[in-house]
């Protein structure tokens, strides 16, 4: 149990540092937005890691939720006069209904059939976001309303910084705890053997349900986030290469590790920067490391190296 | 006490009768096994008894309720656990998980609390692993508590199952060959687990291969063939059964069965 317990802490502690110190090395305010970005694409992908690496169940259409996220706090705040904080929560909330909704109902395929469900999902989400152009601004996109705290209006990539990372640790801390609670190991149990872990009193379909409608919250307030922090958001947000970037994500950083989940986000979102100076081969070279990473690191980054470097216990 | 009543059970996969009108009932506290040759339908027996199959016909009654048709993890709320012929095992988890995740039904399952991480799931979190650990300990594994399960060899992955199983607290333990692939020590100790549990009033329903042990063990047994009864009774009764002793346990396993034959 120690050892549960500290590794918990260790994640978080580690994730805590790592906000606190980042900025200590930043030349230019730049650094600050590709930052966050990478922290509110981690929280999506942290969420989607209860999905995927917990529950081992995939989703193909997950950015459909970003999608409902972010446009919850484009549409409320210009159309219905509601507050931005409030918006998230009733994005958050309607991105849960429409999880259990659709879940109720295609979380009982498995494999591959799931896999292209969610990815109709995503798809309807998209086009929805695209055609009903009179609330979403169709293909063009819509702004968003800046928000304020008591009068002070969060704008800039220093605040936003430190408010997605703070939101990334809760997410994450949240995530940690699930884990090592019963509600996580019965997840994790349906993951290996859906039979057995009906037989230990576990309702299978339910769990998965929540795993579900927990994962469409995390990547609805992450798509929320995004929308406030750009001020501006297209149905792009929720295409599917944004659904298959958060797979992508979760895998190669290793899928059942929140912290490999981060450091998934933090590559997907920051190599694309780095790899610049390959010009028109950007694309090539970031796939050619995808692809490098799951050969050689075929469990993801994070369990690899915890495998290599844990003590070998006797 | 009668816990369990099988009346008339049969189950069908397209045109194959793979049990059919099947009935028995099993006292509470006893060591009730079911045998027969391969394809008798004795798995799939078990595989109706624990709610992985709703039967066609007939009905199931656990302690005078009918639990016909009930899904497992209703079962398993009402004290039926069981372990399997090929091992599921969360292989993801350690050896200590594995048993707690039994211990489901005894937690408290609401998610916010879970995610919260409150001083109360980390008591639970505590108990649990506590009465885990104690099970372990009572099946003989209590030394590999938190290495992974994967790390266990195989005689060990089926002590792990009978431990995931008891962590339910179950009234009635299904266990579907618990000695394939065991050794006569390995088997003999199984043995005494076996009637270590029965003592702490768990009911045990048992399919197993091995003879000399299930004839040693059982209180009663229930003989399948072709997905039919062909006998029910004691171990000495079925020994002198010519039609069992013809049809399944042929003169080998006669033998086997009762020294004194041969």
């Amino acid at each position: 149990m120690r050892a549960l317990l500290s590794a918990r802490w260790v994640t978080l502690g580690v994730l805590c540092l790592v906000i606190a110190a980042l900025p200590l090395v930043f030349p230019s305010s730049y650094y600050y937005r590709v930052a966050a970005l990478v922290w509110i694409s981690a929280i999506a992908a942290v969420g989607l890691n209860i999905l995927m690496g917990y529950a081992g169940q995939v989703s193909l259409g997950h950015a459909g939720f970003l999608g409902i996220g972010a446009y919850a706090v484009a549409i409320g705040p210009a159309r219905f006069g509601l507050n931005s904080w409030l918006c998230i929560l009733l994005g958050a909330l309607l991105s849960a209904a429409l999880a259990w909704l659709v879940g109720r109902t295609i979380l009982r395929l498995r494999g591959h059939y799931l896999a292209i469900a969610t990815l109709g999902f995503g798809f309807l989400i998209a086009l929805v976001l695209a055609n009903e152009a009179r609330w979403t601004g169709g293909p063009d996109g819509t702004p968003v309303a800046r928000v304020s705290v008591a009068g002070f209006r969060l704008a800039g990539p220093v605040t936003w910084y430190w408010l997605s990372g703070a939101l990334l640790a809760l997410g994450t801390a949240l995530a940690l705890n699930l884990e090592d609670s019963s509600v996580g190991r019965a997840l994790r149990a349906l993951h290996d053997s859906e039979i057995a872990a009906a037989l230990a009193g576990i309702d299978v379909a339910r769990c998965k349900l929540w795993a579900f409608i927990i994962a469409a919250v995390y990547a609805s307030v992450a798509g929320s986030m995004l929308a406030l922090f750009d001020g501006f958001v297209t149905p792009d947000v929720a295409s599917f290469l944004r659904s298959i970037d958060l797979v992508a994500m979760v895998v190669v950083g290793g899928i059942g590790s929140s912290a490999g989940s981060i450091l998934g986000a933090g590559l997907l979102v920051t190599l694309p920067q780095f790899l610049t100076v390959f010009a028109e081969y950007e694309q090539i070279a970031l796939g050619l490391i995808i692809m490098l990473v799951m050969i050689f690191l075929r469990r993801g980054i994070v369990p690899t190296a915890q495998q290599l470097f844990a003590p070998r216990r006797r | 006490m009668t816990l369990l009543v099988a009346e008339n059970v049969g189950i069908r996969f397209g045109g194959v009768r793979a049990v059919e009108n099947v009935s028995f009932a099993v006292q509470a506290g006893h060591i009730f096994s079911i045998i027969g040759p391969n394809g008798a339908g004795k798995t799939t027996l078990f595989n109706v008894l624990s709610g992985i199959y709703r039967p066609d016909s007939g009905r199931v009654l656990l302690a005078g309720e009918d639990v016909t048709g009930m899904p497992p993890h209703r079962l398993a709320a009402k004290g039926i656990a069981r372990t399997f012929q090929n091992l599921q095992i969360f292989y993801g988890m350690t050896v200590v998980e594995n048993v707690m995740v039994g211990r489901h039904l005894r937690e408290d399952r609401r998610i916010v609390p879970s995610m919260l991480g409150l001083p109360s799931a980390a008591r639970q979190n505590r108990a649990t692993r506590q009465k885990a650990r104690e099970i372990l300990a009572f099946v003989g594994l209590g030394d590999p508590a938190d290495e992974p399960a994967g790390s266990l060899p195989y005689g060990a992955l089926r002590r792990l199952e009978i431990a995931r199983a008891l962590a339910l607290e179950p009234r009635l333990l299904l266990l579907d060959e618990p000695a394939a692939g065991c050794n006569p020590v390995e088997t003999a100790e199984l043995g005494e687990l076996v009637r270590s549990i029965v003592r702490q009033g768990v009911t045990i329903m048992l399919v197993e291969h091995d003879m000399r042990f299930v004839m040693q063990i059982s209180d009663r047994l229930l003989v399948l063939d072709g997905g039919r009864t062909l006998a029910e009774g004691s171990a000495a009764a079925l020994r002198q059964n010519p039609e069992v002793i013809a049809a399944y346990l042929g003169r080998h396993g006669a033998r086997e069965a009762n020294p004194a034959l041969s």
